[in-house]
């Protein structure tokens, strides 16, 4: 059980050489051997989402994986929405819209949610507004009551700008 | 759908002897200061943290909802490889029990939790262990190796059945407390009619998305025991938890960071948080704790649980006389740090937004084999609110009022403010600063469009629809004084740096501040900079709980910045600019003169460069552009509302679907409305959880069946309605220049109460709901009875 692999990980156009144990969550091997902690854990049983990155384009739960699992993939995560500083750091228009729209309180589920819209507006940029509901539904948020994180989306989908910084 | 109509914000109105009546910033929708780092996934969150050398502990909880413990087996973990330690009880047994917060309340003292259990164990849940590692996978493991062995007791689950034995001697019923004024027994025999209802509202509890968690080092270049992950009363607990381990407070300091959500259960002091500390005292090393999801619904406060009956008595007219109300509280297996803070609010604000010349009322703290309970956002009032407001719709159904109609003849009018009541709470004596309850009736009639959404209701009706429409009208409070301070800094570059005692827990605590520190002083709100959560940068601070930290520390953060402004103007005219201090002004950064505009200014960073210590600025006062400020409150602000339900029942489900919610509040002074409506829309949402779906569930034996997110259901996007939110400013506070009353709690305590109240309405059967939450099955069991009543009496 504890034997460690070697494996890498494909995340944000960076590759990371990490070992772990098989057992090691995905959700964990970013935060603790990737460095990248702002993907967050809420439940660890794939109900709260905070935790959703990208797996080759698609919304999962990193809690619900293995490290790896996540070999030969291609993983995004928040950090990797904005431009990186050296680049400008230019804000996703998913960041900009949740600051513009108050879309965040505490911020703990934010992550989740850019990653699950994010993912979600790649994939179906024209989604109608009951079916973006429904989608971002999957994931909890206990401070703004939602109204303003699907007012955020819907802007954003509107604009058609989903995918850009 | 929201409104901030231009008639109900009219700001620079009201200057309450201000000095500096600007207003660029202050009641501007700006976004938040606090918004970048987390967009961005650079939350300070403590499970983010670490340092090296850390150990990793995991807590060893009790599988028992109450016995005696015979034994605790650590002799496998003990062996197992990587293991760091082991404690139990024995091993912290010179660690006193938790403390409660000052109160009058006597004779909660033996309730109190030890930080692991000693002889006995009381709740499933309860730490009876922490193992040690150094990493969080083997901690886990290691955990599963302690067992425990114990002598099963029986077990009490409900304040309906008679209490029992806490300790040998000590009774289950912790407390009774009591409070009247006037003569309740003549109301009672005078009424023209006496109302009474029983009705219970369910255990559930705050729940933030992150689960608790924190990190201890020592920094031995300091000789100071540091904490991350500590929010709500930083100041307060440091010196409680300091205590606790023998510490002196200077020696340790609290850190916050990133919250990731308080309502109220976040940040006390729970045991968890004690052998965090103690631990990286006793190993010396690192120490970090992060409890998982199942962890946090057994362990982290539980709350609300309470039963109130509520006899009113009612002249001819449909008003009140007096009430007479008692209150069974379901305190769980321990008394924490709140001590009786729930019921005591619960019992002093019942009688809410009414004029009531009477009123009694005992209130019954029992423990039970269940989590602790404690404060959850508006704590006390979402359950007296709820009780409250099903006594005045019972009470318009048998007096053959409207429920509005009942409600204007019993409201507080306008001219009785300030208005006392003979009694206390929280040892606070009860004084209601300022309202205009039927003034904001009135708008909120015209503001849902009140005839029309009747009509509209009476027509789906007729088509066979299970509509209906309720209200619950709520008295708040915020702005818990009695003191707090801030410290203003102004760099040579003119960035303004704001040192207060709150806690960010998400609110917008930064931007508010920077709001009032900016138009106070006369610089961009984005150039100020707003720390908070620490206890090493200030002395004292009372973090943020009840609604205050935008009325007490923004009154604090507010003098220290008119104090740096004097400081600037007096020091310029004196040394820089050849003007009398009254013909000066800080415009946009600039210390500009007032009798000629368009004269370029001196940058207040060039005035903070001139003021670094000199035997000019010596003689001058004391050096650097900075000042102190205290705020100073005598009483609390008591902001009000009304919530506004519209529901369908699927009778086949028993589903009750909120179509539409309205929250009309007056906040005194909003410092940033679009703040104070995330604020309001977000209780709503956890109002809705506590009124349909969130309950902590427990079968005959105490095991909690409420221990996933499969479980307890908190609501998701497609249960939250639109939330309409109405915020007016006609009632400002008399007890802070600015006006203000506070915003956390608004948009959830009236939410039970509207709830009922529409269900009521939809099925046409008065006063069905007795109990919250409506679950679709307690809903098909009400409709289920009444049928079968329908049929006996036909």
């Amino acid at each position: 059980m504890t034997q460690k692999l070697a494996i890498t990980l494909h995340v944000n156009g960076t590759e990371h050489e990490i070992r772990v144990e098989p057992r090691k969550t995905l959700s964990d091997a970013l935060r603790g051997d990737c460095g990248l902690t702002g993907t967050n854990v809420g439940c660890e049983h794939g109900v709260c989402g905070a935790c959703t990155v990208l797996l080759d384009g698609a919304p999962v739960r990193s809690c619900l994986m293995f490290a790896v699992q996540g070999q030969g993939r291609k993983l995004r995560t928040v950090e990797g929405l904005a431009a990186s500083p050296q680049a400008g750091g230019a804000l996703h228009a998913l960041q900009q819209a949740f600051i513009d729209n108050h879309a965040l309180q505490c911020g703990f589920c934010t992550s989740g949610f850019l990653m699950l819209a994010a993912g979600t507006l790649e994939q179906q940029p024209d989604i109608d507004d009951a079916s973006l509901r429904e989608v971002l539904s999957s994931n909890l948020c206990r401070c703004t009551g939602y109204q303003n994180i699907l007012r955020a989306v819907r802007q954003v989908r509107d604009a058609g700008t989903g995918g850009a910084r | 759908m929201s409104t901030h109509g231009p008639s109900s914000l009219k700001h620079g109105e009201r200057h309450n002897g201000d000095a500096n009546p600007r207003r660029k910033f202050v009641g501007q929708s700006v976004t938040r200061l606090e918004d970048p780092p987390l967009v961005t996934g650079r939350g300070t969150y403590v499970g983010n943290l670490n340092f090296p050398h850390q150990l990793h502990m995991r807590v060893v909880r009790s599988t028992y909802a109450h016995a005696i413990i015979r034994s605790i087996d650590v002799s496998a973990a003990l062996a197992y490889p990587g293991c760091r330690g082991v404690w139990t009880g024995a091993d912290v047994a010179d660690i006193p029990p938790i403390t409660f917060r000052p109160t009058s309340i006597q004779g909660l003292e033996p309730y109190r939790q030890f930080i692991l259990a000693r002889d006995r164990v009381r709740y499933v849940g309860e730490p009876i262990a922490v193992v040690f590692a150094d990493d969080p996978y083997v901690a886990e493991d290691i955990a599963d190796l302690v067992t425990m062995d114990g002598e099963q007791l029986p077990v009490i689950l409900s304040t309906d059945t008679a209490p029992g034995e806490f300790a040998p001697g000590l009774s289950t019923e912790a407390l009774v407390l009591r409070k009247n004024f006037g003569d309740i027994e003549a109301a009672l025999r005078d009424a023209f009619k006496v109302v009474e209802v029983d009705v219970q509202v369910g255990r559930h509890s705050g729940v933030p998305m992150e689960n608790r968690g924190a990190l201890a080092r020592i920094d031995h270049s300091r000789d100071v025991l540091e904490c991350y992950g500590q929010g709500k009363r930083p100041h307060a607990h440091r010196d409680a938890v300091a205590a606790l381990i023998g510490r002196s407070p200077a020696s340790m300091h609290f850190y916050e960071g990133h919250i990731g959500g308080g309502f109220g259960v976040r940040g006390e002091i729970y045991p968890e948080d004690v052998l965090v500390c103690l631990a990286a005292q006793r190993f010396d090393r690192p120490v970090k704790w992060i409890e998982d999801r199942r962890e946090n619904l057994l362990a982290c406060n539980h709350s609300r649980e309470q039963r109130h009956v509520v006899r009113g008595a009612f002249d001819e007219q449909g008003r009140l006389l007096g009430i007479d109300a008692k209150l069974w509280h379901d305190q769980g297996a321990y008394v924490r740090t709140h001590g009786a803070r729930v019921p005591d609010m619960a019992m002093g604000t019942l009688i809410g937004a009414y004029h009531v010349p009477s009123y009694r009322t005992v209130g019954y703290v029992r423990m039970t084999n269940k989590t602790p309970a404690a404060t959850y956002r508006s704590p006390g009032r979402f359950e007296s609110t709820f009780a409250c407001e099903r006594l005045m719709d019972a009470a318009a159904e048998q007096l053959g009022l409207s429920r509005i109609e009942i409600r204007r003849r019993n409201l507080i009018p306008k001219s009785a403010y300030p208005y006392t009541r003979a009694m206390e709470i929280l040892d606070h004596a009860v004084e209601l600063d300022s309202g205009d309850f039927a003034g904001l009736l009135d708008k909120t009639l015209v503001h849902i469009g009140w005839d029309k959404l009747q009509a509209e209701v009476a027509a789906r009706r007729a088509k066979g629809e299970l509509v209906g429409v309720g209200m619950g009208f709520f008295m708040e409070k915020g702005g818990l004084g009695p003191v707090d301070g801030a410290k203003v800094t102004v760099d040579t570059r003119g960035k303004v740096q704001v040192i207060t005692g709150a806690s960010s827990i998400g609110q917008g605590v930064e931007t508010v501040m920077a709001q009032i520190a900016a138009d106070a002083l006369g610089v961009e709100y984005r150039d100020v900079k707003v720390i908070h959560g620490r206890t090493d940068v200030l002395e004292y601070g009372i973090g943020s709980h009840a609604s205050r930290a935008t009325v007490m520390t923004g009154g604090a953060t507010r003098m220290a910045a008119l104090n740096v402004r004097r400081k600037a103007l007096e020091f310029a005219s004196r040394h820089l600019v050849e003007a009398p201090v009254e013909m000066l002004d800080i415009v946009d950064g600039q210390v500009v003169r007032i009798d000629r505009p368009g004269e370029p200014g001196i940058a207040i960073g060039k005035v903070a460069a001139a003021l670094a210590p000199s035997p000019t600025t010596v003689e001058f006062g004391n050096p650097g552009l900075t000042a102190e400020g205290w705020f100073e409150t005598a009483g609390m602000t008591h902001p009000y509302g009304i919530h506004t339900a519209l529901v369908t029942v699927d009778p086949e489900t028993g589903e009750t679907r909120v179509e539409r919610f309205h929250v009309a509040y007056d906040i005194g002074c909003a410092i940033n409305p679009m703040l104070v409506e995330g604020q309001i829309v977000g209780g709503v949402a956890q109002g809705l959880g506590g009124a349909l779906f969130e309950e902590f569930v427990y079968d005959e034996r105490g095991e909690p069946l409420s221990v996933t997110f499969a479980d307890y259901l908190m609501p998701t996007a497609n249960e939250m309605p639109p939330v309409e939110v109405l915020i007016t400013e006609d009632a400002p506070s008399p007890n802070n220049a600015l006006g203000m009353k506070g915003a956390g709690e608004a948009g959830i305590t009236g939410v039970g109460a509207a709830i009922a109240a529409a269900i009521d309405d939809a099925i046409g059967i008065p006063n069905a709901v007795t109990r919250l939450p409506v679950t679709p099955q307690r809903l098909k069991a009400i409709l289920k009875q009444h049928q079968q009543g329908a049929v006996a009496s036909a």
